[in-house]
């Protein structure tokens, strides 16, 4: 399958963050302190929903031990008529998040933070905070937050005319629905509800900020951009940017949950009036309660094919939980349910609602699980109808170069139908099936991203490389990019350290979302390394006193370019280093650039389930994933978020869940009721990756870490449905649920 | 914001003094996987932590001269695992004991905590009812001693006096011809706690079930012994019927509520479901042809 021979690009190399990890000395942002730092902490509303008439922080501040407090006041409004966007957030949104101001919004939301000498003196001073609630009804639920009667979060938010949860709208149409329904022998639809789930990263959110006394500000903290936490710390505290400086630390998960900021905000004001180092970290419950779980959803679908299985048309409407304020993932829902399939006819439809839950972040592939598991679940219904194999009908359907997406792209070489053949010749998909197994299949899409990237390039004295760029790495990047540079300058990849820069020392780089990141870095760090090789050249040239383009760049040192350009001993890179000086300095290039043509993702999973009857448990058996995965720059890697992916897609689909009590708190805010899969629960999750380079891109990437979370929920949905002939619309499958649908009468 | 004080004692004599004069500001620290929890999420803030683990009593593991067990209440889960003789006669305790938390955890974790944090849901504890063992416990009034079942008063609760320490488990000798078992439902295969638990254990003579013991967790305010259900599997060569009897028993004890881990209904069915697949693994393991 990989016919791009190459020596590093496609090698599993030792990561160069392995050892410091498995040795515990990698440096978290709870593991950054600094002489003489102070703690701080969150007062969080006790209610679902409650209007703050006012807050007394005076005992608090009396208490022995305390530095600062920092309410609403501290931070910068932004008037809810004038939309300020950051990137995908809002700031208006952003700022009510970080600190409730008119009303609390989220049992859990922050009303006000101290520092104080110890995190005990903190946390007494919390609880000395006297706040006067008016505590409004309040709505959790989107069916509820719907309904004519419902509680209004927001009075300025208005949908036909009316106060209303509903806080936008989305809608993609291609051709003619209506028609081409008509033109359909078969028609399928049905309905879905699926429940937030969380990121569940297992480093809470942290950070450590010291303000000096001249008001620069230095932030140390876990996020998935250093430059999204200095940007919106600017905006939400009123300091410039460049007199913020934000380093990342290494992180312990993010899954597109630390995309935005909790802390750091709050830490920068209490270090100002404290004129100390703050240190802020979020407990596992606080994570729970307060950071953003993807949407909770409700969703209809309907297909319509043709008796020689032709998909004519199909409708989606898709309602998503927002939480608190708005901006729930509507765009990954409605775009990508029908993205994997030529249909000339399409209506996609997403409604973003809010209710008083904690806000939503965005979760790997934000809104496509959703839309896949409603679209996807549709598609293996409408094949039974069919009589059709559930792959055979996605293959002649599918998506290919020139199929317009009714998103809006034409879409240009792609790897879908690979990805189902693969899967209908694996061994896997006609392997035998016992009792109370079932087999289930099901695709999925995710747009990608490129944007903004920085890179420097240096070759150090002793004929290294070192490359900086300005992402954090959370899916391989850096053992990917030592790959890369190792490749094009032709040197052993031990010879070349990544690291990931601080928003001082690198360019602006956008945040790692969104499966950009190997995209958008590679590309700079080519064009970089491009600029070192061909100076590099040049300095060969001046040493053998010849023309430059006469110098040629091969396994890792200079060479004249045949025998007219006479005969010289190569120069290795080393040699050229030691000799820089008199050469004519340092060498190194940095790029920077807006990067384009990142191309989507398709994926095509297989799930095997076997169903205890008499308990209700469903246990995955095998589970292998087929991806077309551009060009796999580091294959344990691309492996690894591949079953990363499917682990988290069939936590959703079987177990995870938020539980409200009837105050609207959250029931479960632990890892012990909140039930993600542990390793015993999985079985190995299977990968094969399949290799359509990207042409628009040097190595061929396409981001590979969001799409493995597509189809999950409905394979899993269709294996469970083979096995037992109940369609299961609403997620998560736990036992309890699948037992009363086994034996409706006495349930 | 008051101190905590920690004593370590080296005897049940000091450890009792000072349980009983701290008159309910005490907690007893055994393994902690259960109180430092609590007190981490502020549900509990003793003035003073009694760790038991320096008392010699507390931590060992004897054979009696009848061929029984006593188990230090402090022992933990690992300790009890490595012993060379206690799982191949009590199988089916020890798998409930070693099915609290991770490894981690078991090296700490007792079964004397399990029983004292009064949780319906222990894992121990239904196995420690199956066996028909029997606590010492020791108070300012001096010992006394009685079957686990009596131990549990309510989530949270005991029966234990002020100023009582659960001090031992002694489990009786086994008959030949003997085995135990315990099942728990949970939705996933580790890291959980109990949605039901289910300990048996039964003695067979000829394929006939001469002895049996039934214990349920998660099902009510206590881990229950069911009477019925034990009556339903004497006398019988647990057949299906037996069983369905023995099942049917377990389900009309129950007294579950619904919760985030499990509904009434579901709980109820599973009990009965438990009951069959544990009675099996026990005859099993009793030598069952």
């Amino acid at each position: 399958m990989n016919v791009i021979s190459n020596k590093w690009i496609g090698q599993r190399t030792i990561r160069p963050d392995g050892a410091d990890k498995v040795t515990g000395r990698a440096a978290y942002s709870a593991d950054t302190t600094m002489p003489g730092l102070i703690w701080g902490k969150v007062l969080r509303s006790p209610h679902a929903h409650a209007r703050i008439r006012s807050i007394d922080t005076s005992k608090a501040e009396a208490l022995p031990g305390v530095k600062a407090v920092v309410t609403a006041k501290d931070i910068v409004d932004f008037p809810l008529d004038k939309p300020v966007m950051l990137g995908i957030q809002d700031m208006r949104w952003m700022c009510r998040n970080v600190m409730a101001r008119e009303k609390a919004l989220f049992h859990g939301h922050p009303v006000a933070a101290v520092a104080a000498t110890s995190e005990r003196i903190a946390q007494e001073a919390c609880r000395l905070i006297e706040v006067d609630y008016e505590v409004l009804p309040h709505v959790i639920e989107i069916e509820d937050a719907l309904k004519p009667d419902a509680p209004i979060l927001h009075d300025f938010i208005k949908f036909d005319g009316k106060p209303s949860n509903i806080a936008g709208k989305l809608e993609h149409k291609l051709g003619d629905v209506d028609a081409g329904f008509a033109e359909a022998d078969v028609i399928v639809e049905r309905s879905f509800t699926t429940r937030p789930v969380h990121q569940g990263y297992i480093e809470p959110h942290s950070c450590l900020v010291s303000v000096s006394g001249d008001g620069k500000a230095t932030i140390w903290s876990s996020s998935q951009g250093q430059f999204m936490v200095r940007a919106m710390t600017s905006l939400l505290t009123g300091i410039p940017q460049s007199d913020i400086r934000a380093f990342p630390a290494e992180i312990g998960g993010g899954f597109g949950g630390k995309t935005i900021i909790y802390l750091e905000p709050l830490a920068v004001v209490l270090s100002k009036k404290s004129g100390r180092p703050v240190k802020m970290t979020m407990t596992r419950e606080e994570v729970f309660r307060a950071s953003g779980p993807t949407s909770g959803s409700m969703s209809t679908v309907k297909i319509g094919a043709t008796k020689d299985g032709r998909i004519v048309a199909a409708k989606g409407v898709f309602y998503l939980q927002a939480g608190a304020l708005p901006g729930s993932p509507i765009r990954g829902a409605a775009g990508c349910a029908f993205a994997p399939y030529n249909i000339p006819n399409v209506h996609s439809l997403g409604f973003d609602v809010v209710s008083n839950r904690s806000k939503v972040a965005a979760y790997r592939a934000p809104g496509a699980p959703i839309g896949a598991y409603a679209a996807e679940c549709v598609m293996d219904e409408l094949a039974e109808a069919l009589k059709m194999d559930p792959l055979e009908l996605r293959l002649r359907n599918a998506a290919k170069e020139g199929t317009k997406a009714a998103h809006g792209p034409v879409f240009p070489r792609i790897g879908y139908e690979e990805t189902i053949r693969a899967a209908m010749e694996h061994p896997h998909y006609s392997a035998p099936l016992g009792p109370n197994q079932g087999r289930g299949v099901a695709s999925g899409f995710w747009f990608n991203a490129g944007g903004e990237s920085s890179a420097q390039v240096n070759i150090t004295e002793d004929g290294n490389v070192v490359v900086t760029t300005g992402h954090p790495d959370i899916g391989g990047s850096r053992a990917s990019i030592a790959n890369i540079t190792a490749e094009l300058l032709g040197i052993d990849y031990r010879k070349v350290s990544v690291l990931i820069g601080d928003t001082a020392t690198i360019g602006y780089s956008n945040l790692t979302g969104g499966s950009r990141v190997l995209f958008a870095s590679a590309m700079v760090v080519t064009q970089s390394t491009e600029k070192v090789i061909k100076t590099l050249c040049e300095r060969a040239a001046k040493i053998w006193k010849i023309d430059p383009e006469a110098v040629e760049w091969e396994d890792g040192e200079a060479r004249p370019a045949g025998d007219n350009a006479g005969k010289f001993p190569a120069l290795s890179l080393a040699e050229l280093a030691a000799r820089a000086t008199e050469t004519g300095g340092p060498i190194g290039a940095g790029v920077q650039a807006n990067t384009t043509g990142a191309e989507g993702g398709f994926a095509t999973h297989i799930c095997d389930v076997e169903v205890d009857r008499e308990l209700g448990i469903v246990r995955v058996l095998r589970y292998t994933s087929f991806q077309d995965v551009g060009r796999a720059v580091h294959p344990s890697y691309v492996e690894g978020q591949m079953q990363g992916g499917a682990a988290q897609g069939i936590g959703w689909a079987l177990s995870e869940e938020y539980l409200y009590d009837k105050q609207g708190r959250v029931d479960n805010a632990s890892f012990l009721d909140y039930r993600m899969p542990v390793c015993s629960d999985l079985p190995m999750l299977d990968t094969v990756m399949i290799e359509v380079p990207n042409p628009k891109h040097p190595q061929g990437v396409r981001g590979v870490g969001e799409v493995p979370l597509v189809p999950p929920l409905a394979a899993v949905a269709n294996a469970v449905y083979a096995a037992l002939g109940h369609r299961f619309d609403s997620l998560p499958m736990s036992p309890p649920k699948v037992l009363a649908a086994l034996e409706p009468a006495e349930a | 914001m008051t101190d905590i004080r920690y004593l370590a004692p080296r005897t049940l004599d000091e450890a009792v003094g000072a349980f009983a004069a701290a008159a309910g500001a005490a907690r007893i620290l055994a393994g902690g996987t259960d109180l430092l929890v609590q007190m981490r999420a502020g549900v509990l803030r003793p003035g003073l932590i009694v760790d038991i683990k320096k008392i010699p009593e507390m931590t060992s593991i004897e054979e009696t001269a009848d061929g029984g067990f006593r188990i230090g209440a402090a022992v933990s889960g690992a300790a009890l695992a490595d012993h060379p003789k206690f799982g191949q006669v009590w199988p089916g305790v020890l798998e409930a004991v070693n099915l609290i938390g991770s490894t981690q955890v078991q090296g700490r974790a007792s079964p004397g905590g399990n029983l004292c944090n009064g949780s319906p849901a222990g894992d121990s504890v239904p196995a420690m009812i199956a066996a028909g063992a029997i606590v010492t416990v020791q108070g300012p009034n001096g010992r006394r001693r009685m079957p686990v079942e009596a131990v549990p008063a309510g989530p949270g609760r005991t029966t234990l006096a002020p100023g009582e320490i659960l001090v031992s488990f002694e489990l009786p000798p086994r008959p030949a011809g003997s085995g135990d078992a315990y099942l728990r439902m949970i939705p996933r295969t580790e890291m959980d706690i109990a949605v039901v638990g289910c300990g048996v254990s039964l003695t067979l003579q000829d394929g006939v079930c001469t002895a049996a013991r039934v214990g349920l967790g998660a099902v009510a305010p206590t881990v229950l012994l069911v009477e019925d259900a034990a009556k339903a599997l004497i006398g019988s060569k647990l057949d299906d019927a037996a069983l369905e009897a023995a099942a049917a028993a377990c389900r009309a004890v129950c007294r579950p509520i619904n919760d985030k881990r499990g509904t009434i209904v579901y709980r109820t069915k599973v009990a009965g479901v438990l009951l069959k697949r544990a009675a099996g693994i026990a005859a099993e393991r009793a030598g069952r042809a």
